[in-house]
Parts: structure tokens; sequence; C-alpha cells
């Protein structure tokens, strides 16, 4: 191993979301390391939108980010699972009536 | 190493996560990364991400070669975000390797150290502005063939990051097509210069795909675990028959005797692979093995003050906010 490569810490990681200018929210695309948040969004810039992908770009630090545990997708989602009504094709309409 | 890893396998019961991880790949449902994921499942995509992760940083060095002597302002804008476009295919990458729960540390230090690999094309020399053309042509029309599978592959992070790449990759076989065109509507020697290229890149790239299937071991578990999805010779033979009929196109002859249309077959026939060539130039005897790692370490080194510095200013900030 070359010298100095252990000497510095790995630049923490960032999770990278974009908005594109066709009406959609941000969207996550990938991540970099970056030492701060100005060079974060520099880089995403760079890394992420080079053939104009992004008109807004939200730079997190991936150690933020709070997420679901895929091991209790289960459960934790199964409150919508018996919940069919919440869908309207759930109801008939009878027949003739429109506008519904 | 393969069968003894399935023997591994076979000897316990699957657990019920291993079960539900082989449903996953027969619905074709991606893989996450938090998912539970066999283990020698993963090592096989840390290896598999960060070798080509290391290939997109290692090609940029032998077209870099030619930007300051690109033969026009568009030529050399043109190639900058070529190699501008590889630095962020590589960031892709490691970035999709990382979700497997390795640091970017280990990985650039196992290429700096020499113990990974990366495709054996970029230890290969750029000796004239042709080769810029052939490398777009061949290696990255080789590498949009590789690539494109990959973007159906199990593992999400993957297959999303190829899709980007892949996308990119279009334009870089375009322009170093564009290249050779030029070249070949040119003067004698600018048309000499481009058969010469070809003659040196054509067997190289055609070694891209790997060893033949007789000889790749591990194809058949990748196979299963649905990160490969064509044999390396399947892919070959896509290559070859879609790069003959472009080689006629400019007027050029590749470099193989024994290439022809066989009719009965539906494809191209070709001639043997010099496979020797192949695993002494994968083994670090090919022409530009040394200077292309000596180049990333050089650059790794020099560049560790400033990383350090980015890093003590931002420390610095944070403490005064």
């Amino acid at each position: 191993m070359p010298k100095n490569a252990r000497a510095v810490r790995d630049w923490p990681l960032w999770e990278i979301f974009i908005r594109s200018d066709h009406g959609l929210a941000h969207k996550h695309v990938g991540s970099l390391h970056a030492a701060d948040a100005t060079m974060a969004l520099q880089n995403a810039r760079d890394v992420y939108t080079r053939r104009n992908e992004g008109t807004s770009i939200w730079v997190v630090r991936a150690a933020d980010i709070t997420a679901s545990v895929p091991a209790e997708r289960g459960a934790f989602f199964d409150p919508a699972e018996d919940k069919v009504y919440r869908h309207p094709t759930f109801f008939t309409v009878p027949e003739g009536v429109k506008h519904l | 190493m393969y069968t003894q890893m399935v023997d591994v396998e076979a000897a316990g019961a699957a657990s019920d996560e291993q079960r539900r991880f082989d449903e996953k790949l027969d619905r074709g449902v991606t893989i996450e990364p938090k998912d539970w994921m066999p283990e020698a499942y993963r090592k096989t995509l840390v290896r598999q991400i960060s070798q080509h992760a290391h290939s997109e940083i290692v090609g940029m060095l032998p077209e870099g070669n030619w930007i300051t002597r690109a033969p026009s302002l568009e030529r050399k804008l043109i190639l900058l975000a070529k190699v501008q476009d590889e630095a962020g295919h590589g960031l892709y990458l490691y970035s999709a390797a990382e979700t497997l729960g390795v640091a970017r540390d280990e990985l650039t230090e196992a290429l700096l150290s020499g113990r990974a690999k990366y495709s054996s094309i970029f230890n290969y020399p750029t000796l004239t502005w042709a080769d810029v053309g052939a490398i777009g042509w061949l290696v990255d029309g080789a590498a949009i063939i590789n690539q494109i599978p990959l973007t159906r592959c199990s593992y999400g992070p993957y297959a999303r990051a190829m899709t980007r790449i892949c996308k990119e990759e279009s334009f870089h076989q375009r322009q170093g097509f564009d290249v050779m065109v030029k070249l070949c509507a040119g003067t004698a020697p600018q048309k000499a210069m481009a058969q010469d290229a070809l003659d040196r890149w054509w067997w190289p790239a055609v070694m891209m795909f790997g060893p033949p299937d007789s000889a790749s071991p591990n194809s058949e578990q990748s196979m299963h675990w649905k990160i490969k999805l064509f044999s390396n010779d399947e892919l070959r033979q896509r290559f070859i028959d879609q790069t003959a009929p472009q080689a006629d196109a400019l007027g050029l002859v590749i470099p193989d005797c024994e290439l022809r249309w066989n009719e009965a077959r539906g494809h191209y026939d070709f001639g043997a692979v010099d496979w020797d060539e192949f695993y002494r130039v994968v083994r670090g005897d090919g022409p530009c093995n040394r200077d292309r790692l000596r180049a990333r370490v050089d650059a790794w080194e020099e560049g560790a003050w400033v990383r350090e510095a980015a890093l003590a200013h931002a420390e610095k900030r944070t403490r005064r906010a």
C-alpha cells in the first residue's frame, strides 16, 4: 500500500437527490463522498447532472437517513394490506351513472 | 472454487432467508442493499462491481494521453467530456459497491496495491490519434454489449448504475466511430493510421469478453445469481457480428483471415484467440501494466494533502458553527 493512503479518513458519504424539470419530486440517484455539503453539491452536479438531468439537487449525509427495516417489511406494511376499500374500484357503480 | 462453494451450500439445509432470496431471483425481484443475501453473492458482487469501477478509472489514462494533442479544439472538448464521463462511471460503480458494506478506501487500496484487477484492455498503449477512435468504436462498443444485459441484473444498485452508464456509452462509441470515419475519408496515410489502430485493438477488444466458456469456472454460479446474463462466448459472438459490417462500412480490414459470414449459423466465424496473450496481460505483463498502476498511485499520493486539507477545513467550520 502506498504511503499516505491510510493517513486520511474517507470523506463522509452523501446521498444525492435530483429533481428534473418535468414536475417530478426529487429522486434518489446515488451517492458520493465529499468533505462538506458545499463540495457534495458541486460533486453531485458534476457526477449526476452532466446532461441536464436536473434543476435542483439535495444532498443528505448518508448517516442521517433512517430507513425502514427490510426484514420487518411484512409487519410494517401490514396495516395497508386489508383495506381494499381505499381503492375506488372496490365500489360498484350502478350502470349508467357517470362522473363518479 | 465454484464446485467447492456449491458443495458447502448444498451441505446445510437452505435457511428461510436463503429460500426467500432464491424466490426473489426466480420472480425477477431486485435484491436491495439491506436485504439478506448469501455471503458468496455479496463477495462476488463486490469483486465484479469494483473491478468494473477500477476499469473505468484506469480507462481514463490511455485516452487522457491524447487530450492535449487532439487534432482540433472540437475533438479536444469532446474527448474531455468523454474522459469525464469515464470518471463519472467509476463513481457510480464505486457507490454501488459501497452499498454492499465495503468502504471506498478498501477498494482504492485493492487497486493501488495491485490486488484488484481491471479490464486488461487498458494495459495497451495509445500510440496515435486513431487509437482514440478505435477505443471508442471497439472498446466502448464491446463494453456496451457487456453492460446492456447488466441493466437487468439482480442487484438493484448495480442495475441502476448500469442503466445510467449505458445511456452515456452510446456517445462514446459514436464519437470513436466518427473519428474513424473522418480518418478513413482522409488521405492515404490517415486511412493507414486507422487500419493500424484496428490491427492493434481488434484482438484485445475480442478478449474483453473474458476467457472462453469452457475456461470460465465462475460463470455458472453468476448466471444462477443473475449477475451475468449471457456467457462470454455469446457476447463475443454478438460483438463480432455487429462490428464486422461496421469495419466494411469504413473500408477497413479486420485482422483475422478466418473471419467470414456463415450463412448456416447466421453468425460470423472467426479465428482462434491468443489466450496466452490475454493471461499474460492479466497477470501484469502487458505493455503498460506498470505505467497504469504507477499513474494511479502517483495521483493518490499527490492528492493526499488535498483530501486532508478539505476534511480539516470542513471540521473547523463545523466546530465554529
